[in-house]
């Protein structure tokens, strides 16, 4: 892995995997009377959020926060940031506090790249979202509850409704993933379609084509108009949040229209596969691209997912401070435990 | 600088004028007296020129002093000054200064500045409307009159979108044969823009800023001229589709010109995935055919010149994250030797294209007297010289500008300006300011 | 975090003196089989054990002598797996390290007598770091440490209960343990460091 994660892109197939199954561990943890680890005690984690995000926000905290990490939470409203404060004197600021990584949350795409390249600060950067561009942990969260669902059967196969699985060492080649709506804008959607392709998946974007990005062609995805004709073969079935202002830039027409053409409803819902699940990345719009009937049936994988986000978030932070340096995958671990090595 | 005593001639030994075969050229005062083999002037300062090539004085049409307002980013005479290094002898600076330059004594109060610098003719450029508000047209005339003598108006950085307003600026100047600069860029199309859409765009989720928001002006532009019979320059063409609308309006005879910036002869919006700000500029860099398109264009003239965009910026303006940073690059220092690299080194151009497209083509543009003019017998000594030779890594600490913003920093560009004479007085000698 | 076998790291290692067998495959079921005895034996009937090995090949152990238990016993005997890497003191000298899995038998380990089962007692510090991830995970009424190999140079304050083979060592010589669920025979080795990247022991 790399000392950052600013792109799903930076993932190789095997360093998802280990993600994945790292979170697998972490998800076992939450189920103890003690849900700590000592592990990055005397780390520092500081949420540096440039946009009001309490979902990511509190989700990342409570993940460094079982790991033993100090946090702290910098928030633009209200600090010396909405005083004018340049995004390089507070990373200089935090440098000084002895920062070892910095979870950001930034408005401007690029900002987490920026911040993991400028040299401003010397610890690991962990982009939780950041404009228009990426979201990676999102995508691994994604990509978990995905793994328990259609590969968590011992056999690999998928699990009844409900009563997720176990996929570690697994990952997900072959399954078929749609992703419907404001592609344009999300940075879940940039991000799922970088991860699910390198471990294996078949991503389909559906969308109206105003939301669909000039360029989104070189993307290694389908590219749909049509919901309806993808339905019958999607495995899971990813629903994102669309702005009702879009509708004010000519995106679409009206509300109606949009959920009529692109909104997933029970008659939909029906002609997917019995095993398929329905997810969203919240916060939900009900009515609009999801009918209450779906985003409340047991296909939907929406509560889920948010838990398994701080699996995930503890993953990623384990993985990156964990040790002297990031966790290497892809060389074969030379190491021997032959003998106590404790 | 200019109360230093110069020698009254200067004697500039076997050069290449225009890329031709070696030659002496004699300067006395302020022009050129004599040109030939084998002359001899005692007394003169000599000026051992062989193997550099010989060119008239650069001519820029777009400048960007930033004086008044901005002088932290630049002053008139920081900004002639780096012009002088890049081989400069007048360079039109740009009305989007604090105040703006709608008025007829800003723009006297710059043209006077650039008198005082001493290091190359500064010819404000007058703003089309008033404050750049694209709403009513400034008093054009009264910067025409005034000792600015203004011929060239835009309200670059903005777009003239009105097309009211467009026709009514291209229709009035007519009347002292001034011409409008258009800055094009359809401004609903490119809310929120932040590089060139396309491939990149959609990955990098960066706000995309179309092709057709430039094109779309530009055709508008074109055939509103051709309607009024009127002059039109078009400001930094990005693009290919640019490129055909200019060689259409040109087919039919229409009074269209166009230059091209050197950073859209040579970098492509790759370079945008490193997120770093010094590549964002407006308009945006574009795609690897559209810099194909855009050489082909200047070298069959369809682009009539060369010209910089020079747009310098304080650090903290780029040291930031891309949404936060401001648009555009430094460019008087590195222009020749970017024309160098992408025109003469890959056979596009010769140097005597080259003298063309950044001297003669924007002073006749500007209707610039004293610039642009051939190196020969009575002309004034507005000259430089180049070691085409040269290779070097661009080193941003050297600039003369007071800013640093340049996309080069690091790479090896070839050539190098020598010497620079302004009316017969060296302003760059051996590759240093006088 | 044992990614690959020892039999495969000294294969691709430069080439050393061959180590030695101190235990064979019908050594290391006997041994095993004494050890299932001295549990039963100690813990008067075994009924409140609970076998937690430490990965890799604890877990593995553990396993075995569970089936010996239930022989013994006639009576199923809970077994699972304790991973102890985020509970180690040296996680900092090494790039991040993959996880185990810990797998703690449904009822909990509350009030029972945990057995921890590992290959080689060393410098203690596995001990140690077991100890403290069994305390984030109940409170059990006693724990033991049964051993395949005590190679001794203790450097906490740390015995085995149970140990198959006392095997006196000097810090220049290493002890692989092969099992074949994981490297495909049943052995300890006895050999010479070279055959273990430095810095590793």
């Amino acid at each position: 892995m790399q000392r950052h994660l600013t792109s799903a892109a930076d993932l190789t197939r095997d360093d998802a995997v280990l993600i994945l199954d790292t979170a697998e561990e972490m998800a076992r943890v939450a189920d103890r009377p003690i849900k700590k680890l000592p592990t990055l005690r005397g780390r520092t984690v500081v949420n540096l959020f440039f946009e009001d995000s309490t979902r990511t926000r509190i989700s990342f905290e409570a993940a460094a926060k079982r790991l033993s990490a100090d946090v702290i939470n910098f928030s633009a409203k209200g600090s010396s940031v909405s005083k004018g404060e340049s995004l390089k004197d507070t990373a200089l600021t935090l440098e000084a506090m002895g920062a070892d990584a910095v979870v950001i949350r930034h408005h401007d795409s690029g900002a987490p790249h920026r911040l993991a390249t400028s040299g401003w600060i010397g610890g690991s950067v962990v982009n939780a979202g950041d404009g228009t561009h990426e979201h990676p942990t999102q995508a691994l969260l994604d990509a978990f509850t995905m793994r328990r669902h259609l590969a968590g059967a011992p056999d690999g196969g998928p699990v009844p409704h409900g009563a997720p699985g176990d996929g570690t060492g697994r990952d997900l080649a072959g399954r078929r993933i749609t992703i419907v709506g404001d592609v344009l804008h999300s940075r879940v959607a940039r991000s799922n379609v970088h991860l699910l392709t390198t471990l294996g998946a078949e991503v389909t974007l559906v969308a109206p084509p105003t939301l669909v990005p000039i360029g989104a062609g070189n993307w290694p995805c389908e590219v749909s108009y049509d919901l309806d004709a993808v339905l019958a073969k999607s495995d899971a079935v990813m629903m994102l949040r669309v702005q009702r202002e879009r509708m004010n830039a000519a995106f679409f027409p009206t509300e109606r229209e949009y959920a009529r053409r692109y909104g997933l409803n029970s008659d939909r819902m029906a002609r997917m596969p019995g095993h398929a699940i329905v997810m969203h990345p919240g916060p939900m719009n009900r009515g609009m691209e999801i009918t209450a009937e779906v985003a409340d049936s047991e296909r939907c994988t929406a509560v889920e997912q948010v838990a398994n986000g701080v699996s995930i978030r503890m993953a990623v932070l384990y993985l990156l401070l964990g040790g002297a340096g990031p966790a290497v995958t892809g060389t074969p671990d030379t190491t021997t435990r032959t003998e106590e090595n404790a | 600088m200019s109360a230093t005593s110069e020698p009254k001639k200067t004697l500039i030994r076997g050069a290449r004028l225009l890329g031709g075969e070696p030659l002496d050229v004699l300067i006395d005062g302020g022009t050129v007296a004599e040109t030939g083999t084998g002359l001899e002037a005692p007394g003169a300062a000599v000026v051992e020129a062989a193997g550099q090539i010989l060119l008239p004085g650069l001519v820029d049409l777009h400048t960007h002093l930033r004086e008044p307002g901005r002088e932290d980013s630049e002053t008139v005479l920081t900004g002639t000054r780096a012009a002088a290094a890049g081989g400069y002898t007048a360079v039109h600076a740009m009305a989007n200064t604090f105040p703006v330059a709608d008025t007829a004594g800003v723009v006297e109060q710059v043209w006077r500045l650039g008198k005082e610098s001493g290091y190359c003719d500064v010819q404000p450029v007058g703003a089309v409307t008033v404050g750049l508000e694209g709403k009513q047209l400034a008093e054009l005339g009264a910067m025409h009159d005034s000792a600015a003598g203004v011929r060239i108006f835009s309200d670059d950085g903005k777009c003239v979108d009105d097309a009211v307003i467009m026709r009514r600026a291209l229709e009035y100047v007519k009347a002292f044969d001034g011409v409008i600069a258009q800055h094009a860029q359809e401004p609903r199309l490119t809310e929120g823009a932040q590089m060139n859409e396309g491939v990149v765009s959609a990955e990098l989720g960066l706000g995309g800023w179309p092709a057709v928001a430039e094109e779309s002006v530009i055709a508008r532009d074109v055939l509103l001229a051709a309607h009024v019979g009127s002059r039109l320059h078009v400001c930094h063409v990005s693009t290919a589709g640019s490129v055909e609308i200019i060689r259409w309006a040109k087919s039919k005879g229409w009074n269209v010109t166009a230059e091209v910036t050197p950073h859209h002869l040579l970098l492509t919006d790759e370079l945008v995935r490193s997120y770093d700000p010094v590549y964002k500029v407006n308009p945006p860099l574009r795609t690897e055919a559209d810099v194909m398109a855009l050489r082909a264009a200047l070298a069959d003239g369809t682009i009539d010149c060369v010209a910089t965009d020079h747009a310098p910026h304080p650090h903290e303006d780029k040291d930031c994250e891309w949404g936060a940073a401001a648009m555009g690059m430094v460019g008087l220092e590195t222009a020749l030797s970017v024309v160098q690299h992408t025109m003469v080194d890959t056979g596009l151009l010769d140097w005597a294209g080259v003298a063309d497209r950044m001297s003669f083509r924007p002073a006749a543009i500007g209707r610039l007297r004293g610039h642009g003019r051939p190196v020969a017998p009575g002309e004034p000594a507005n000259l430089t010289l180049l070691d085409p030779a040269y290779r070097g890594v661009v080193d941003p600490a050297g600039f003369a500008s007071r800013s640093r913003n340049t996309p080069y920093q690091g790479r090896e560009l070839p050539g190098r300006v020598t010497h620079t004479f302004l009316r017969g007085r060296a302003t760059v000698v051996d590759g240093k300011l006088a | 975090m044992d990614a690959s076998s020892p039999a495969e790291s000294a294969e691709s290692g430069p080439p050393v003196p061959p180590a030695r067998p101190v235990l064979e495959a019908p050594d290391i079921a006997r041994v095993l089989t004494r050890i299932a005895h001295e549990i039963v034996e100690r813990a008067k009937g075994a009924e409140d054990v609970i076998l937690l090995g430490i990965p890799t090949r604890g877990v593995f152990l553990a396993r075995r002598l569970a089936a010996k238990l239930e022989e013994i016993t006639g009576r199923p005997q809970a077994a699972g797996s304790l991973d102890i890497t985020m509970y180690r003191d040296d996680l900092r000298l090494r790039p991040a390290r993959a996880l185990a899995r810990t797998d703690i038998p449904a009822d909990g380990i509350d009030g029972k007598l945990v057995v921890l089962v590992d290959d080689v007692l060393f410098s203690g510090r596995t001990i140690r770091a077991a100890l403290d991830a069994l305390g984030d995970i109940g409170r059990p009424r006693a724990v033991q440490l049964a051993v395949l190999v005590d190679r001794g140079h203790r450097e906490l304050p740390i015995r085995a209960d149970y140990v198959g083979k006392n095997l006196p060592t000097s810090l220049r010589e290493t002890v692989r343990v092969q099992l074949t669920e994981e490297d495909g025979r049943d052995s300890v080795l006895l050999g010479r460091r070279g055959t273990v990247p430095p810095g590793e022991r």
